[in-house]
């Protein structure tokens, strides 16, 4: 009978596929938790745990020698660690993206994919936090960036160092998103402690549920703070993470770093990557973990055309600052864009413009959306692309500025090369674990919208329910 | 607190809207519902007001950036006076950021705190579930039953018009039987 009450009117295309109930979204999503791992998940699993350990010993490496080990000299004192952060805390945003600014908006296919996003978003920003760490050259001391009172006379950090504005975005970045992430899945956690059989498992769940029952008085608090969380504090907080990434440039005078544009250049960029990160997961998590009901094609079609959008935010940044450059009458600021993009580095400047302008270009025909191994190839180049993005920024811009003396190349070392691999590795090996794990779809928040399309599109909450739409009349009443 | 209280299963969203409605039209005081979702104007359909957590968020922010601002003022100017690139001492600009990181992460933090508490949810604690199936896809909506004037009848009716599967009378958890628990629990009378 619900059956027929949910297909009585279907003003638009579900959003979940396969007309399920709530009871079969329970059964779908806790089944990868529930059973063996598939060869396919331990063939992915230890790929990523041998890139792990390769990464671990290339950090004990450097730690133990130095960061001599790097391939940075006078002139290029900040290269592949620096462009490795910038990359992963990009990454780091489409979890937040998909979960607040999407829910500002009341884009209800995100349900399907805000948990596996922000689940991303965490191990991004732990992969990221990892070079600066590295960088310092002595990570044991690295509890040194933190403000706290000492016995070394009055001595403090400086307030007014962007790499200081940095450390305090990034961290409550995590904290907040870790908050905002586990808020999510207490419901969640909830039904699998009432799914599972009493053992190890199940006893974890019940500790982390926090004693959840469902209790509408819950729910109305719950969200209300999910409310607040996404969309007063998660929000901006987004906005403000990459542009204070930024300001790590903006507010030096190196030419090509000082521009007014790199906030917002940085945040479109940082959305830009992440999404199509999250798209590249999702594509293998569909396929994988037998989820297509879930992950449909409308799903992986509204991402795209976010892609899309998002490329083309870039390519106007990229216009933009290249523009001024010329316009501005700076001989230090043309010429670090003439030589970005025609000097020895050039490669790396027309591998960013053809992975991040042309390449999502495909995206305006439906053919390709709808075509998964295309967008799975796309997605993978347009973070490469993103890559060379910071790197264009970073590294051709400290080669060659004032003085022609102090020019200079750079290569990266073994080291650097593993490093790297090391933190695609941790990424990895954390987010299998997780898929593994944790229910990488929200179930509660999917029963939620199983029946969407049949409501109207902006559905406000009246005082009394009304005329409710979908109530069974007595007479249709099974019992 | 009654000895017993009237529960009631329901299949899915679209049959507990009716029975709640038609039950408060009826006169009964609904106790609480249980949901394995949260469902759209289900809060308001059962008599739930908007929750004011905002206002500790909002309290939160103000104290956590503010509190930030002065700290900086104090390191900077007063505490550890650094002349750094003839900036001023105190250097109000620069200061922003990080009164904005703070101000999110106070407001953000103390937020889900208020949640757990005024909810009493904690790490540990021992669920008390109407039905095991109100986390999977049953919805319980549950009334309680004074010592006297109530009618039973009635409200199964109401709940069996309305597409209960079941509805059973069960005994009212007493304070007194309820696991021990840590003392941030008293903050539940609040409600």
């Amino acid at each position: 009978m619900a059956r027929t009450a949910r297909t009585a009117w279907p003003l638009r295309e579900p959003l979940i596929d396969g007309d399920k109930t709530p009871a079969e979204v329970t059964i779908d999503i806790s089944r990868p938790l529930e059973g063996r791992p598939t060869p396919l998940w331990w063939a992915a699993f230890l790929t990523a745990v041998t890139f792990l350990a390769i990464g671990a010993l290339a950090v004990s490496y450097q730690i133990r020698v130095g960061i001599g080990t790097w391939g940075l000299n006078r002139t290029i004192g900040w290269s592949f660690d620096i462009t490795n952060f910038v990359f992963w805390v990009g990454i780091g945003h489409a979890g937040t993206l998909i979960s607040a600014i999407l829910f500002l908006l009341r884009q209800r296919w995100r349900t399907s994919v805000n948990r596996a996003a922000e689940a991303m978003t965490l191990f991004a920003v732990m992969c990221a936090g990892l070079f600066p760490v590295i960088h310092m050259g002595r990570p044991w001391l690295a509890f040194w960036v933190l403000p706290y009172p000492n016995f070394r006379g009055p001595l403090w950090v400086n307030f007014r160092s962007p790499l200081l504005w940095d450390v305090f975005a990034i961290s409550t970045y995590f904290i907040i998103s870790a908050v905002f992430w586990y808020v999510g899945l207490v419901p969640d956690l909830a039904t699998l402690r009432d799914r599972f059989k009493p053992g190890f498992k199940q006893r974890l769940f019940s500790f982390f549920s926090l004693g959840w029952n469902g209790a509408l008085s819950t729910w109305n608090r719950y969200e209300t703070v999910y409310l607040i969380l996404a969309a007063a504090l998660a929000t901006p907080l987004v906005l403000s993470v990459h542009s204070i990434v930024s300001f790590d440039f903006a507010t030096s005078v190196v030419p090509g770093w000082h521009t007014t544009i790199f906030p917002p250049y940085f945040v479109g960029g940082a959305i830009f990557s992440g999404m199509s990160m999250v798209l590249t997961l999702m594509i293998i998590a569909r396929k994988t973990m037998r989820l297509e009901d879930y992950l449909t094609h409308r799903h992986i079609d509204a991402m795209t055309k976010l892609v899309l959008a998002t490329s083309w935010m870039v390519a106007i940044a990229y216009a933009t600052e290249f523009f001024i450059a010329l316009y501005s009458g700076n001989p230090y600021e043309r010429f670090a864009f003439l030589n970005r993009a025609l000097g020895p580095m050039a490669w790396s400047y027309w591998i960013m413009v053809c992975c991040n302008v042309l390449v999502p270009q495909i995206f305006w025909f439906r053919r390709m959306r709808r075509a998964l191994p295309v967008v799975f190839v796309a997605t993978i180049l347009i973070n490469v692309g993103m890559w060379f993005e910071r790197f264009v920024i970073i590294t051709t811009s400290l080669s060659r500025d004032y003085l022609p003396s102090s020019w200079a190349s750079y290569t990266p070392t073994l080291i650097e090369l593993a490093t790297l691999a090391g933190s695609f590795g941790l990424f990895f090996t954390c987010f299998l674990l997780f898929c593994r794990f944790l229910p990488m779809i929200a179930m509660a928040e999917v029963k939620g919208v199983l029946n969407a399309h049949l409501r109207p599109e902006h559905e406000d909450a009246p005082a009394d329910p009304g005329p409710v739409s979908l109530e069974l009349r007595p007479e249709e009443n099974p019992t | 607190m009654s000895a017993s209280q009237l529960v009631s299963i329901f299949p899915g969203e679209e049959t507990v809207f009716g029975a709640i409605r038609e039950l408060r039209e009826a006169g009964f005081a609904i106790e609480e519902v249980y949901a394995p979702y949260a469902v759209h104007g289900l809060d308001r359909a059962a008599g739930l007001r908007r929750s004011r957590i905002g206002l500790v968020t909002v309290a939160a922010a103000v104290i956590g950036a503010i509190a930030f601002y002065l700290f900086q003022d104090w390191v900077s100017a007063i505490n550890w006076p650094l002349n750094i690139g003839g900036k001023p001492y105190s250097s109000a600009p620069a200061w922003i950021p990080v009164v904005f990181e703070t101000g999110v992460l106070a407001a953000g933090l103390t937020t889900v705190l208020a949640l757990f508490i005024r909810s009493g949810l904690y790490p540990g604690k021992k669920p008390r579930l109407v039905d095991p199936r109100v986390t999977d896809d049953r919805f319980a909506v549950v009334l309680d039953i004074p010592h006297s004037g109530f009618d039973i009848d009635r409200a199964r009716r109401i709940c069996r018009r309305n597409g209960a599967e079941s509805t059973a009378v069960t005994p009212a958890p007493e304070p007194a039987k309820r696991p021990r628990r840590p003392p941030v629990r008293s903050l539940e009378v609040w409600r």
